[in-house]
């Protein structure tokens, strides 16, 4: 029973300190991009690598979440002999919900992950050290960049992901499944407001500000050696995409 | 000059460094020597403050660093240049990158200003047309001289060396331990250099210290530590197995 309780202490407070640290490190990584923001350059490279390279994934994956949207709205609308709204049911599912939460896991996967495997290994190989006794500030080079770069990168991989996703829907509800190409697109402008997109733009911005903020985080306090990197690596991933889902709930019942 | 009071450091139940004082003497060049994995980067981490003590005192040229700011800090790193055992160069960038890196981001050099100074580091330490190759393509002995190329660059008063030549053949060890040695006597920096290496280490340092179970248990001149009569100390200069320091 004791052992139970101390067991249960140590995890709390190990919880607690944890959330603590990381609450240190998002506000300091702001104040270091506030003070000195760096050469823009840096951050060009990183929207670069965090946006621009994952362009490919991001239109692979919204093509085929815009088709499957479109078959399944199709079966359903036509149950109630609605197959003229496919055109809103979809783009007001990818404009919402599907595009900022789609791309912002794609992009964990593909860029946080390597975020939190370059500072790790940084950080092993005393290259952060290196940075201090040169009296330079690593956040500078390290954390604000990315954190910057995430923020530009996933409303524009957020809109792209929209715009094939809705091509994705067309292709297989116009062009396959017949509905009608003027309905599909004027349901769409009709049903599809303002404030829909607003609450994409609004998610993917705060979906990149997590996944730079637990990907940096993660890497800056890798543990020793490739396995510490490694299992950074799988916290990192696991831990922002989980943040992003819990976020969007939440996000969406107070935008609702 | 540095100086370390009664300072403790331990990481989970093992005390590294246990109430350990030293005073480093400005200009000179003094080893760190004992046996691998008792704290001598510890010690050194110590002395610029990438490590804090969990008690005690750590005075670099009269100003305690164990109770300063970032900023402050900073201030006092400005005087240090620090050689890492593996190098610690940046992995993305080229070796004229590395090199030119403090310059970018401490001066207001022009670009031709940063390449002069860069090429004429690279080779002072004996290093040409490596420009534009990168750190994974260097081998032990190149990295070092990189590393200490960059260290250099700003002039330090300062410099620490964590284990220079550990890795390296016998030639290229006694290079960059001339290498110090010449640079030293150029500009006159106080050095503190860890170290395995001996006797080479006895050749180019003015002050030898022994670190054993957290404590400098001696320190003094080459000619001295050779002399003493410190059991530990005779047999880790010796290398015999028979003596105090036990193996697992």
């Amino acid at each position: 029973m004791r052992d139970a309780i101390e067991k249960l202490g140590a995890v709390t407070l190990f919880v607690v300190r944890e959330m603590g640290r990381m609450l240190i490190f998002i506000l300091y990584s702001l104040y270091i991009i506030v003070r000195d923001p760096g050469k823009p350059i840096h951050i060009f490279k990183q929207v670069h690598f965090i946006g621009a390279k994952s362009l490919f994934v991001i239109f692979l994956t919204a093509a085929f979440t815009g088709m499957v949207l479109g078959l399944q709205g199709y079966y359903t609308l036509a149950k109630f002999g609605s197959e003229g709204l496919l055109g809103s049911a979809v783009a007001l599912s990818l404009i919402r919900e599907l595009g900022p939460v789609l791309s912002a896991l794609m992009v964990t996967g593909r860029a946080g992950s390597a975020i939190t495997a370059e500072i790790g290994i940084k950080k092993i190989t005393e290259q952060i050290d290196a940075l201090k006794t040169m009296a330079l500030e690593p956040f500078k080079y390290l954390v604000s960049p990315k954190v910057l770069g995430a923020l530009v990168a996933l409303p524009l991989l957020c809109a792209i992901f929209d715009v094939v996703g809705i091509y994705g829907g067309y292709l297989v509800g116009v062009k396959l499944l017949g509905v009608n190409k003027g309905a599909y697109f004027y349901q769409m402008e009709k049903s599809v407001e303002w404030k829909d997109v607003w609450s994409g733009i609004v998610k993917s911005v705060s979906f990149g500000a997590i996944i730079s903020w637990v990907c940096c985080y993660k890497g800056y306090y890798a543990g020793h050696g490739a396995e510490g990197v490694s299992r950074a690596t799988t916290e990192a991933v696991v831990m922002a995409s989980v943040l992003v889902l819990v976020w969007d709930y939440f996000l969406t019942s107070v935008m609702l | 000059m540095i100086k370390l009071v009664e300072v403790e450091k331990s990481f989970g139940s093992q005390v590294v460094l246990d109430r350990l004082s030293v005073e480093i003497p400005p200009g000179k060049i003094t080893a760190v020597i004992g046996p691998s994995g008792e704290g001598k980067s510890v010690l050194l981490k110590h002395m610029i403050g990438l490590l804090q003590p969990d008690a005690g005192k750590v005075y670099v040229e009269g100003e305690d660093i164990t109770v300063m700011r970032r900023r402050e800090l900073n201030r006092v790193r400005e005087r240090f240049g620090m050689l890492f055992q593996n190098a610690a160069l940046f992995d993305s960038m080229s070796v004229f990158e590395n090199v030119a890196f403090p310059l970018e981001e401490k001066t207001r050099l022009s670009s031709y200003e940063i390449r002069d100074k860069v090429h004429e580091a690279l080779e002072h330490v004996g290093l040409r047309g490596v420009d534009d190759k990168f750190p994974d393509e260097l081998s032990g002995g190149m990295k070092k001289r990189v590393g200490l190329a960059r260290a250099l660059l700003l002039n330090p008063r300062i410099i620490l060396f964590d284990e220079p030549t550990t890795g390296l053949d016998p030639i290229i060890c006694r290079a960059i331990h001339q290498l110090i040695k010449d640079t030293h006597s150029r500009f006159g920096f106080t050095a503190v250099i860890v170290s395995h290496e001996i006797p080479e280490i006895f050749d180019i340092s003015d002050y030898v210290a022994m670190l054993y179970r957290g404590r400098i248990i001696e320190m003094g001149t080459p000619e001295e530590i050779q002399r003493s009569e410190h059991p530990v100390v005779k047999q880790f200069i010796s290398g015999s197995l028979e003596g105090p320091i036990h193996f697992v």
